[in-house]
């Protein structure tokens, strides 16, 4: 194990289908400015930077260089800077990136931020077919909806979960979201406007899929005695990790256990000495970017018995006002700026371990998980936050 | 300022061409679909696994594969969709996708089901079961190309 590591600043930006009052720099600056006020210090107090996008859906590749002066100025100040992208984890992996630069002893305040202007892209279909394998998979035009499609059938049909359960899901997120004032979809959605939406590939309807978003996110990582300082109530890195899982994702036919975030979630929680999540966890933000996958990660990250997912939806009990409410920002359902969407994902997490939540704070919290998966289901990021240091 | 600001959109495009290798693994694997209408999959050494598509290397033991291994033209279904709305590449919906574990092989195929007719959107899905028996439909004219089935039929 490494040193003491904490979140001591959160900055977000509102996502949308098309950020057009900002360049791709703007809405960078926009994140970062952000989480320097949060954290209420100067950029020069930062040492480094881990950056990450999916560089293709903007159209300009390896932006990087376009937004090094937003990343606190890094290019005018010569910090060093390092950037990331591993598929949809790509905010997570920023965020084990910048966790590892501080644990390790090597700097002491690191800069996180992830960006993506998927609404800059007028297809991205097209894009994603690009990180599609080009000898075998290429001609399937879609990759991650089939793939969350074939969970949802196989889920129906090992274990009996139903449109209606969907439904519950995304109609619990939106809600969620209307109390997020940096969500992208904000509007009312009932169960039954659910069950009505266009289906796009049974059975995941329109409102089962995520959005395209224009967004960014930028968190402070410190170490121990720099966290202090910094934040009243720094979020404390418990655990984290991320996990692989091969290439081909059709070499395990099997889609109703998520077994790779499984064997992840055991890792992790041994990291962060956690034995019975539903009770040591208060609140959490995992990547569900079609609604069956909610009702997966109940079950792969320990909240319920393989199979019993959607019993936690039907009986409230990953509502706002239930035991563990599951992504009160609406999360990855409402809003995907692809690359950025993993860094919310823990920025969201943070939030709720240090109050500032405002709306969408679950009370008393004390632990919150943060996740995100990627590349066509290949990569799992997590990381638990807590109010006391480990 | 009370009026809304305009703002200027920069168009953009990436058209790039590129030229990827398909390897003597899946130059043979299409040889063998256009020439010989035959689906090879490849042994592992170790695990004894029959891999599909044909790859040079089993990716759990990290040995090296020569072994080449006929499998069968029907299959299960282990998991599957319909498309409901329009992909690029794929033809128009309904269209059905399928995971499909051709008899001897130990790995999926994902391909397209046909021969079943999806006409209500909301209902397509229950016309397709997981464990059901399906067979693959050739194409006349062949290419050397996963497409070269034309799809999977409901045996």
């Amino acid at each position: 194990m490494g040193r003491k590591v904490a979140i001591a600043g959160v900055g977000l930006t509102k996502c949308s289908s098309h950020r057009k009052d900002v360049t791709y720099p703007e809405l960078v600056y926009e994140a970062v400015s952000a989480a320097l006020a949060d954290a209420g210090i100067g950029f020069e107090q930062i040492d480094a930077v881990v950056y990450g996008s999916m560089d293709t859906f903007g159209g300009v590749f390896a932006p990087e260089r376009w937004c090094v002066d937003s990343c606190v100025s890094a290019g005018f100040l010569n910090k060093p800077m390092l950037k990331i992208t591993t598929g949809g984890t790509t905010g997570g992996s920023i965020a084990l990136g910048a966790y590892y630069h501080v644990g390790s002893g090597m700097f002491d305040v690191v800069l996180a931020v992830a960006s993506e202007r998927v609404g800059e892209g007028l297809e991205a279909q097209l894009v994603l077919n690009t990180a599609v394998d080009p000898i075998y998979e290429r001609w399937i035009g879609a990759g991650a909806i089939t793939i969350a499609a074939n969970q949802a059938s196989s889920h129906f049909h090992y274990y009996g979960t139903t449109q209606e359960d969907l439904a519950m899901v995304a109609a619990k997120n939106y809600a969620n979201a209307l109390n997020n004032p940096y969500a992208h979809l904000q509007r009312h959605l009932t169960v039954e406007d659910a069950l009505r939406s266009r289906m796009v590939s049974w059975p995941l309807r329109l409102s089962d899929c995520c959005p395209s978003s224009d967004g960014a996110c930028a968190i402070i990582f410190a170490s121990e005695k720099r966290a202090r300082q910094i934040a009243k109530q720094p979020a404390w890195v418990r655990g984290a990790g991320q996990i692989t899982d091969n290439y081909f994702a059709v070499d395990r036919p099997w889609f109703h256990d998520w077994d790779s975030l499984a064997m992840l979630a055991r890792r992790v929680y041994k990291l962060a000495k956690i034995s019975d999540p539903m009770d040591e966890i208060q609140v959490a933000e995992p990547y569900v970017a079609f609604s069956i996958q909610e009702i997966l990660e109940y079950e792969a990250l320990g909240f319920a018995e393989p199979g019993k997912g959607a019993e936690l939806i039907r009986k409230g009990v990953t509502a706002m006002t239930g035991k563990v409410p599951f992504c009160p920002s609406g999360g990855t359902l409402c809003t995907n700026p692809i690359g950025a969407t993993g860094l919310v994902r823990v920025a969201e997490a943070a939030l709720q371990v240090m109050d500032n939540a405002d709306k969408r704070q679950v009370p008393n919290v004390k632990t919150a998980l943060a996740h995100s998966w990627g590349a066509v289901v290949g990569f799992h990021t997590m990381m638990i936050l807590d109010k006391e240091a480990p | 300022m009370t009026q809304e600001e305009e703002i200027v959109i920069m168009p953009g495009a990436w058209n790039l061409p590129f030229r990827h290798t398909a390897g003597r693994f899946a130059s043979r694997f299409f040889r063998e679909l256009r020439d010989n209408k035959k689906i090879y999959g490849v042994r592992c050494p170790k695990c004894r696994r029959v891999l599909l598509p044909p790859r040079p290397m089993c990716e759990r033991c990290f040995a090296p594969i020569d072994e080449w291994v006929e499998v069968g033209h029907q299959g299960t279904v282990e998991a599957y969709t319909v498309l409901c709305v329009p992909f690029m590449g794929l033809p128009p919906p309904p269209l059905g996708m399928a995971v499909v574990k051709l008899d001897g092989a130990d790995t999926g195929l994902n391909h397209i089901l046909g021969g079943i007719e999806f006409s209500d959107p909301d209902k397509s899905g229950e016309a397709v079961k997981i464990g059901m028996r399906v067979e693959a439909v050739w194409k006349e004219q062949r290419h050397g190309e996963i497409l070269d089935i034309q799809y999977f039929k409901p045996v």
